[in-house]
């Protein structure tokens, strides 16, 4: 192996290790994780098509930093909200009060954390999460209560070459119903880093929904592992919106452990300039009898590139598995890049699984359509852009967030 | 059979027994085993090779040296020991064959067990196939040399060409697959003891279908040949391979390199059937198929690469288009079985390098026993492809709960003008589909073996006429018996 990838992470140079109370199995082994293990390089299955060198050469440090108003990131002010600054809460600007039957408790004023649920051994990123954990929050949903009202999480980076070690455990009890929605903003400063975790249980019977909204600016590294578990007769839904940052990479990955489970996940990127987004989704059926579906689309612009990687487990005897995956891509620049990787590993017979992917660009005819009937170019584009990913953005079924997102591409890439 | 269920299918596919396992008791003229410089040099002395040649074998060996296996494939096997394998083993009669008659009687049983018989294909007329066996690792016959040569085509063994036609070997070896390709391509560069060589001159439209047989015969050895197949402008080929082997307990190693050049608006159809041994049901013995196959094309022209992969205990295989030439086409058609506890790691890769290439990519999977079968593939589209078009295919068929059937397609675009289509779908024979044929009247048995056979026929028909025959043929060694 060459030099560079056995130099030793520069990352957590500056870092202090957490004083937060999270298991001392899983801290020791974070850290021998981050001292054995060099960053990852494109020889690397996971991260073929990503380069993280970068990252590893800033050392980063942790501040806490104020924020005046949420108001831009307010995604659905009908909600609670909690809001975070570099991983740190900000009461200030968090309600007091979160819906009946959902509770809230700072990582850091728990007495003890459950060990955790993320892959730790050569995991650089979940063990620098661990490791260097900031702060974050853990909500429970409260068994036998159905939420009406969504509770949202909002995440603020601010300041130069700073880094949010930011986690988020969601535990929906047994029988329980409940709406999240995640964004992922920032403020000011170059070269910030949000390496956040989230470790999502879904009891029996239980129905939850995640919006995920990432917005963070072109000067931005963002990192995030989502751990999902389900149990028998579960609902899963999230909804991942990558509309800015510079460098994203999601790793989605959920265990489908309980029989007549239902996992949906739908995605939408869209990139320009020089934005690098990364998906890396995995589906792992381990009980028979369950659904699950995967819709990722993304459009391409200027020199951007995007990655995706979805996989679909179905382990032996988990049988009955409908297991559906299809990604769109739409290159609009000769200078952007798609790499797409749908993958299906089926141990068992009785399935049905397929995956699809597609890449190409906008139809020229239906292009022409418009404009002989008097529409800019412009304005073609964007409607054909829009009818591309407006499969996907139908399926936010919250209208606040849904209007958010409009809003969005609306001052990012100048839609009317 | 009225009652005949996939289970009993399944079982039935784990009990078949390999049809080709017969030895031939023919003397083999060998080198000791293992491998070393002193090996590689007897090869080369054997084959009377010019020096170029031995210093290319030499070379590749210091690389291969240098290599480590490849890990990345979705397959587990105990790794062959390179020095437990005898290099050399060539059919005692070394002499050159005058005529079909001069070929030794035993060895032409060989053939006609294999269902290849020259003197029944020579009775034939028109349209024929014109076939070079290789033997362990020595070509044995070629037939209709001398037709061919009428048009100006070459087609001999590999090591006639090297002694023959030095000037277009040395100039197009290795030009497809560099020697430093990857850990078998330089094993097989080392060491490779014969194979084919074909050259179709300009404009000539070959008349008959040319065709390999590969068989390994003696225990212990590995099977290292080397094809090279070039289509100068404006010609068409099709090439058929086949291959098989005795069944042994252990498992013996095939390494082979084959390599395709179109030249501008030239057209070569390679065709497969593999059937090495396969191993027993228990997963004792069989072949490791690790084989670099590529093919690069100039303007116009066109690849298309059929097979259908039976046998082998575990395959490793990717035929590729490198379409450098604009308006260039690739095609990868494939139908994989595997059984028992066979494993295949098998897909293409197409390498998008000219303006308004095309590619397409049909692979359908049948896995029974305790199998793994994956496709594994790559598109690549480079930036200046402008218009490149890809169309790929991939469906999984399993039959039995331990079986495992996996998909990993690569898809890589750098260029907005292209079109990239995959699709992948796996699941079981329909139920609705045997009930639909069960209502008809149609017994369980043949709805499978009807069900089965569409889901290829996509593929087999790609197969030339001949060939087509011998692939269902072989397929149903499989399904046959138990279905249509």
């Amino acid at each position: 192996m060459d030099v560079i990838a056995h130099k030793k992470v520069e990352l957590s140079s500056k870092l202090e290790v957490t004083s937060i109370a999270i298991s001392s199995e899983n801290k020791r082994m974070a850290l021998e994780v981050l001292e054995n293990t060099p960053l990852p390089t494109t020889r690397t299955e996971a991260w073929k098509y990503t380069r993280v060198a970068k990252i590893g050469k800033i050392a980063f440090t942790n501040q806490q930093a104020k924020v005046a108003n949420i108001e831009k990131f307010n995604i659905d002010s009908s909600a609670a909200t909690l809001v975070f600054v570099n991983g740190h809460f900000s009461e200030e600007l968090s309600s007091n009060e979160l819906p009946n039957g959902i509770s809230y408790s700072l990582l850091s004023e728990l007495k003890e954390l459950p060990a955790t649920k993320l892959k730790l051994e050569n995991e650089i990123f979940n063990s620098l999460n661990t490791a260097y954990l900031t702060d974050g929050v853990q909500i429970t949903i409260a068994k036998n209560t159905a939420v009406e009202a969504p509770v949202q999480i909002l995440h603020i980076l601010k300041g130069t070459e700073v880094i949010s070690n930011f986690k988020v455990i969601v535990n929906a009890e047994k029988s329980s119903q409940a709406h999240i929605i995640q964004g992922f903003f920032s403020e000011e400063g170059d070269k910030k880093f949000c390496n956040t975790t989230s470790e999502i249980n879904v009891a029996e019977n239980a129905v939850l929904s995640i919006d995920k909204i990432q917005y963070e600016d072109e000067q931005s590294f963002h990192i995030s592992t989502e751990e999902v578990s389900q149990e028998r007769n579960s609902l899963f839904t999230i909804n991942t919106s990558t509309l800015n940052g510079g460098f994203v990479r999601n790793n989605l990955h959920i265990n489908v452990n309980g029989e007549n489970c239902n996992s949906v996940l739908n995605g939408i990127y869209l990139t320009k300039n020089k934005q690098h987004i990364d998906n890396h989704t995995i589906v792992d059926h381990i009980a028979a009898h369950c659904e699950s579906h995967e819709l990722y689309k993304g459009v391409m612009d200027d020199k951007s590139t995007a990655v995706f990687n979805g996989k679909v487990f179905v382990r032996p005897n988990a049988q009955k598995i409908n297991a559906f995956q299809s990604n769109g891509n739409v290159l609009l620049s000769d200078d952007a890049t798609v790499n797409s990787k749908p993958e299906l590993e089926i141990y068992a017979d009785d399935v049905k699984c397929s995956h699809g992917s597609t890449t190409g660009q906008l139809d020229d005819e239906a292009i022409f359509y418009l404009r002989a009937r008097g529409i800019s170019k412009r304005s073609a584009h964007q409607l054909m852009v829009s009818a591309f990913i407006g499969e996907v953005l139908d399926l936010i079924k919250n209208k606040n967030v849904r209007s958010y997102v409009d809003g969005l591409l609306e001052e990012r890439f100048g839609w009317e | 059979m009225a009652n005949y269920t996939e289970d009993e299918l399944a079982q039935d596919l784990e009990n078949q027994e390999y049809k080709f396992g017969f030895t031939t008791d023919i003397d083999a003229d060998q080198a000791p085993k293992g491998l070393n410089e002193d090996i590689i040099r007897f090869i080369s002395a054997k084959k009377e090779e010019p020096n170029w040649m031995l210093e290319n074998r030499l070379e590749a060996f210091e690389m291969w040296k240098k290599m480590t296996e490849p890990d990345w494939a979705h397959v587990k096997y105990k790794k062959p020991d390179f020095q437990d394998i005898i290099y050399y083993s060539a059919p005692k009669q070394t002499k050159k064959y005058e005529s079909w008659d001069d070929v030794d009687p035993e060895m032409k049983e060989t053939m006609k067990k294999l269902g290849i018989s020259m003197e029944e294909q020579k009775r034939l007329t028109g349209t024929n196939v014109a076939v070079d066996f290789v033997m362990d690792s020595v070509s044995v016959a070629t037939s209709f040399k001398a037709k061919l040569k009428e048009l100006g085509i070459i087609f001999c063994s590999f090591s006639e060409a090297v002694q023959e036609y030095p000037e277009l070997v040395r100039e197009h070896m290795g030009t497809v697959v560099p020697t430093s390709d990857n850990f078998y391509a330089a094993l097989n560069s080392a060491v490779f003891t014969d194979g084919s060589f074909c050259y179709i001159p300009k404009g000539v439209r070959c008349p008959m279908e040319l065709s390999t047989y590969f068989r390994i015969n003696e225990g212990g050895t590995g099977q290292f040949e080397r094809t090279l197949v070039i289509a100068d402008e404006g010609s068409y080929v099709s090439y058929l391979e086949g291959c098989t082997a005795p069944q042994r307990d252990e498992n013996q190693l095939h390494a082979a390199v084959v390599e395709l050049i179109a030249k501008d608006n030239a057209e070569i159809k390679y065709s497969t059937v593999q059937n090495w041994y396969p191993g027993d049901k228990n997963g004792l013995g069989g072949i490791f198929n690790f084989v670099t196959k590529r093919g690069i094309c100039g303007l116009n022209s066109k690849i298309s690469w059929t097979q259908v992969e039976t046998g082998s205990a575990v395959t490793w295989k990717y035929p590729s288009c490198i379409l450098k030439g604009d308006n260039s086409i690739g095609e990868f058609y494939s139908v994989a079985v595997t059984n028992n506890y066979q494993q295949a790691d098998t897909g293409t890769k197409m390498i998008h390098l000219g303006k308004n290439t095309k590619s397409t990519i049909i692979s359908k999977g049948i896995s029974a026993g305790k199998s793994h079968n994956s496709y594994r593939g790559l598109v690549q589209i480079h930036k200046n492809a402008t218009n490149s078009r890809n169309f790929s295919q991939c469906d999984s068929l399993l039959m039995t709960d331990e079986c495992g059937a996996h998909t990993f397609p690569y898809i890589e675009c750098k260029n907005s003008s292209s079109k990239i289509e995959h699709e992948a779908t796996t699941s079981k024979i329909g139920e609705d589909q045997i009930f639909y044929c069960l209502q008809r009247g149609i017994s369980e048995e043949k709805a499978i073996g009807l069900i089965v056979n569409g889901y290829c026929k996509e593929v087999l028909n790609q197969l030339p006429m001949e060939f087509a025959v011998e692939a269902q043929k072989l397929l149903t060694i499989s399904l046959e018996g138990s279905v249509g």
